[in-house]
């Protein structure tokens, strides 16, 4: 079996729990979508680690690049105004 | 010239960046520059990690159709299901690296690239199936609770998953050898036989002695290990002589001795001729163990060509 092709690769993110956000778990090979979620769930999942499973082909991810980070989020520092503690809220007034 | 000179700089940047991560106990991810040794270090280490987790397999699947309960088989199928999935966190964190699943296999069909060499013996009766979990499981258990602060996020996070998991592992292990040793006095005799045959590749599977460990040095210095072999060994030696101690086996080391100013165990000398023999391919199971991952994963083939070619017809139709 030289030369034998690895099937794509998929990402794969879970849910916890209902109303959670989906996150990372790993990576599965699979052939198609629902062989990628089948996988998925036996790699990822065997403990009730999830409600709901995302896979996504990894080729479709787009990641920034570790070298921009100072580019992409730096200017909110100086933004600080984006921040509630930024307020001074007046004498005896309760937070909502 | 010109683009050779910009390419070095570039280099030296991106190492120094490395670096302060480094000095900053900061996680390396796959898409940061890092230095050529430490890529290669953590390809040799995954993959072998990997390689053992799915190796493991086949010495503890030997025992499936003749476990001696349901509740037995039912536990066994999921520890070596857990297996499985171990080796394929390993595998696709592997991958985030620059190298594909398919050049893994083939170098462990090589047989360039190793697995744990404690796989390479043989499971001659039930009482091995507990030994393998209490003792095995409960080496790499101690190993691997170190690797989770590894400086290569995708590894570590694989590593935090798989001790959330491994812990089922031994405990099952020592559930069997407890129950054994309740038993009758064959089943105690069993049960010592297979300490006595495991303890010692158990000892082995840390490695090396820290003044003879070759790879150290690199390891420490980009921490991807924390803790030295030595010291990984001590911690499972100190907790496993109590959990034996508490069941009635006895550690197969005549020189084993409580050492006070130390707070550890001493023990006798590991027969590093015997590591070195099987891991030269020279062990009791080496070339049954990679003859039957080649056997099946060969018989898999058209399993692959099929799912190949249902993907290829699902999309000309899309």
């Amino acid at each position: 079996m030289t030369n034998e092709v690895d099937f794509p690769s998929w990402e794969v993110f879970t849910q916890v729990k209902p109303g959670a956000n989906y996150v990372h778990a790993g990576a599965i090979h699979a052939a198609d979508k629902k062989m990628a979620l089948q996988n998925a769930r036996d790699t990822y999942t065997r403990r009730g680690e999830g409600t709901s499973i995302w896979v996504v082909p990894s080729e479709s991810i787009v990641a920034s690049n570790p070298g921009d980070k100072e580019m992409l989020f730096d200017p909110s520092n100086d933004k600080i105004y984006r921040l509630p503690t930024f307020y001074t809220m007046p004498e005896g007034a309760k937070a909502i | 010239m010109m683009e050779h000179n910009e390419n070095t700089a570039v280099q030296e940047v991106a190492l120094s960046a490395f670096d302060y991560k480094m000095e900053n106990d900061q996680a390396i991810e796959p898409r940061d520059e890092m230095p050529e040794g430490y890529r290669k270090h953590l390809i040799r280490q995954m993959s072998q990690h990997a390689h053992s987790e799915v190796i493991g397999m086949q010495p503890e699947g030997n025992w499936i159709t003749r476990a001696p309960s349901l509740r037995a088989k039912q536990i066994l199928l999921a520890k070596i299901q857990d297996e499985c999935g171990h080796g394929l966190y390993l595998y696709s964190a592997a991958e985030t690296l620059g190298i594909s699943r398919s050049e893994m296999i083939a170098q462990l069909h090589s047989g360039k690239a190793k697995y744990s060499s404690v796989f390479n013996y043989p499971t001659l009766n039930w009482a091995d199936v507990g030994a393998i979990g209490w003792l095995v499981d409960g080496a790499a258990i101690v190993n691997q609770v170190s690797l989770q602060r590894t400086s290569y996020g995708p590894y570590s996070r694989a590593m935090v998953r798989i001790c959330k998991e491994e812990s089922f592992h031994q405990r099952q292990g020592y559930e069997i050898m407890a129950n054994m040793m309740r038993g009758t006095a064959d089943q105690r005799e069993m049960a010592q036989d297979a300490m006595n045959r495991w303890w010692w590749p158990s000892l082995m599977m840390f490695g090396p002695h820290d003044s003879s460990s070759p790879h150290t040095g690199d390891a420490f210095k980009w921490k991807i290990k924390r803790q030295s072999n030595d010291e990984l060994r001590a911690k499972f030696i100190d907790k496993t002589v109590q959990q034996a101690e508490v069941i009635g086996l006895t550690i197969p080391d005549p020189e084993l001795k409580w050492n006070e100013e130390k707070g550890h165990y001493d023990h006798g000398p590991i027969n590093w001729a015997e590591f070195q023999r099987v891991i030269g391919g020279h062990g009791p199971c080496n070339t049954q163990r990679i003859a039957h991952h080649k056997k099946t994963h060969e018989n898999g083939a058209w399993v692959r060509a099929a799912a190949a070619a249902y993907s290829a017809k699902q999309k000309s139709i899309a």
